[in-house]
């Protein structure tokens, strides 16, 4: 049996106290009055000035090419963007004009006051999302029946522990930020006076409606959580059977089937709920696989990183660097699984470049630049060129730096889904966010490692731990 | 030198036996010229003490040269030869089109790097059409296993060892013609 370290319960512990103390910080600075709002903004005026003189000269540049011999349509076009740009100056022209001021400033206000929910609610997704992905993962292998992996079903079983806490803190937060305050849902359909002047959102509305949403969410997390119980519970029921009585084993295969099932229809409409529609005028039809390649690379890469902890603790004597290898495998592999579906969502709305879907991208390359393109590079470039090398998997060491930036490009995606779509080209990554990483990091890894002092960390009596004890590649 | 060209040949019936036999006379010190077997036998390049292949490393460099190749063959072509305007797509740099060069690049990556393997894999191997098959046994390509050691200055004392690792025939061949 493995118990908790005193250091690491400490650990969590102080993971967690400061996480409050970085959101209650969050919380505090985030609701300001109007006026601040607008001095706040005139100060960035003034600092932005310098920039306008830049843009200005820009399309004097843009207007030198007229002299180029243009046919009639093409001038034409220019002439039309000439237009707009005339019409925009009289709008910059307005800006003193007090209502839109006020508009602006109010529009700001409520970012800033968003701000803090939002982080919260990525941190918060962030790590459910790994806790279902190791159920997704586990229920893979007892339905395939995979003889490599029985030695690591009792770590998969402790990350799959802070699902059902994990899961009801995220939908808390969500409707938290709907009803604790006043205009600053997470979910912008949650708002009543949005949707009253919102044509679109009134459209969706048969779905997107709060009662609706509660009760999907019931469903989802009652669904998974009912599965992780059984399963867990014949997983130790095979411990302690009679060797040669492979009942429970069978139980465990035929839920984890069923499962599987369930799991690809709520994983699909969950992501719906809970990420798309922060942008509620906006869709995507691979959006549920998106989401899934970014929950099953984050949950193998902590499966990996558990093990290689419990094993450098020399709790589980018999993995052996194989499995590492294999963990890492998928790593790799899920990883440029995760690329595919990122470009590919990506490639097919530019490629069209139709105004209702690419304005979801058009946000995210101009406000997000570094995040959206650096989590490629974290996600697709370095677990490509750092886990090709079949070498470099069996070394648990590399495996684990490996992992962090696996995981912190994936906590980046979770923030690119959500943070456009609430605080603007508001966003940093500053005591807020880290608090509530810190906060669910640490409730996470107390949950995860309580859970896996309640079982022997080998299973005994799975028909397959024989041929996982010998596994070697 | 006459000494050189002769080997021993020793059959078995059994991987297993092989296995054990391969380890047995790496212990005596022989030299093992080749093994033939029906099928891949696990494990026996390692305790035949063979180095490990290269071939994945000449792939992931053959795949790199089919990026670069792509990249300048786009590049050319859609930004630098005729940048023409072609569905509003950007054609100023190559930056600004990436995206709908991806998939070519992507492909030519894997062909160049599956097809240039492949051809290195014949080359070393060296196996060609109409290449005369180097079958020492025919029986080898079916159920029989066959490894061949060099003949030292001791050839009855070599018999004696592989008879006892469970070889059901050892003989002396010439090769010299």
């Amino acid at each position: 049996m493995y118990t908790i370290s005193n250091r690491l319960k400490t650990f969590s512990i102080i993971l967690i106290v400061l996480g409050v103390i970085g959101v209650a910080y969050g919380f505090m600075t985030s609701h300001k009055s109007l006026d601040e709002v607008k001095t706040m903004l005139a100060d960035e005026h003034a600092h932005h000035d310098g920039g306008y003189e830049t843009q200005a000269h820009l399309v004097a540049g843009g207007e030198n090419h007229e002299d180029n011999t243009h046919d009639a349509n093409a001038y034409d076009a220019t002439a039309n963007v000439d237009d707009v740009q005339d019409s925009a100056h009289d709008n910059v022209s307005d800006h003193g004009n007090a209502s839109h001021d006020d508009e602006h400033a109010e529009h700001v206000k409520e970012q800033l006051a968003k701000r803090p929910w939002s982080a919260m609610y990525v941190a918060a997704f962030f790590f459910m999302m790994i806790a279902l992905g190791a159920l997704a993962f586990y229920a893979i292998h007892i339905a395939a029946q995979a003889g490599w992996s029985p030695l690591l079903m009792r770590v998969m079983e402790g990350i799959t522990a802070y699902l059902l806490p994990g899961a009801i803190i995220v939908v808390a937060i969500a409707l938290g930020s709907h009803y604790i305050g006043h205009n600053n849902e997470i979910f912008i359909w949650m708002n009543e006076d949005v949707v009253a002047g919102d044509k679109l959102i009134q459209n969706k509305s048969g779905y997107l409606d709060i009662t609706w949403f509660i009760i999907r969410a019931a469903i989802f997390i009652g669904g998974w959580c009912t599965y992780r119980y059984f399963a867990r519970k014949f997983s130790i029921a095979q411990d302690n059977a009679e060797p040669g009585d492979n009942r429970n084993f069978k139980k465990s295969f035929r839920i984890a089937a069923a499962f599987l099932v369930f799991y690809i229809y709520t994983e699909s409409i969950m992501s719906w709920d809970w990420i798309m529609s922060v942008d509620p005028h906006w869709f995507s039809t691979l959006f549920g696989w998106y989401v899934f390649a970014s929950m099953i690379v984050s949950a193998v890469t902590v499966i990996a990183m558990v093990t290689i902890y419990l094993k450098t603790k020399g709790l589980l004597p018999m993995v052996n660097d194989s499995h590492i290898h294999d963990l890492a495998k998928y790593m790799f592999g899920f990883s440029i699984f995760w690329t595919y579906l990122w470009f590919s969502q990506f490639m097919l709305i530019w490629y069209a470049n139709i105004p209702e879907e690419v304005v979801y991208f058009v946000t995210r390359i101009e406000d997000y630049n570094i995040l959206f393109f650096g989590m490629v590079v974290l996600n697709f470039l370095f677990p490509m060129l750092l886990l090709m090398n079949s070498d470099y998997k069996r070394l648990p060491w590399f495996v684990m730096m490996s992992g962090v930036l696996v995981l912190v490009g994936h906590y980046v995606d979770v923030f690119v889904m959500i943070m456009p779509a609430t605080v603007g080209d508001r966003w940093f990554i500053g005591i807020p966010e880290i608090g509530s990483i810190l906060l669910f990091g640490g409730l996470f890894l107390l949950v995860v490692f309580t859970s896996l002092t309640k079982a022997p960390l080998t299973p005994k009596h799975n028909p397959f731990i024989k041929e996982s004890e010998h596994f070697h590649y | 030198m006459e000494g050189s060209s002769k080997v021993i040949h020793a059959m078995y019936t059994d991987d297993d036996v092989l296995m054990a036999a391969v380890k047995k006379v790496r212990a005596e010190r022989y030299h093992i010229e080749e093994i033939y077997t029906p099928f891949p036998v696990h494990g026996l390049d390692k305790a035949m003490g063979l180095a490990p292949t290269r071939l994945a490393i000449t792939a992931f460099i053959y795949g790199v040269l089919g990026l670069v190749v792509s990249i300048v063959l786009m590049n050319f072509i859609m930004i630098e030869d005729w940048p023409q305007d072609i569905g509003g797509k950007p054609s100023f740099s190559y930056i600004e089109n990436m995206p709908a060069f991806v998939p070519i690049m992507f492909e030519l990556t894997v062909f160049f790097s599956a097809h240039l393997m492949v051809i290195t894999f014949y080359l070393r191997s060296r196996m060609w059409p109409f290449k005369k098959a180097e079958n020492p046994d025919t029986r080898t390509t079916d159920d029989h296993f066959l490894m061949e050691i060099t003949a030292g200055a001791n050839v009855d004392e070599q018999f004696d060892i592989l008879r006892n690792t469970g070889a059901v025939e050892v003989t002396l061949i010439d090769k010299a013609h």
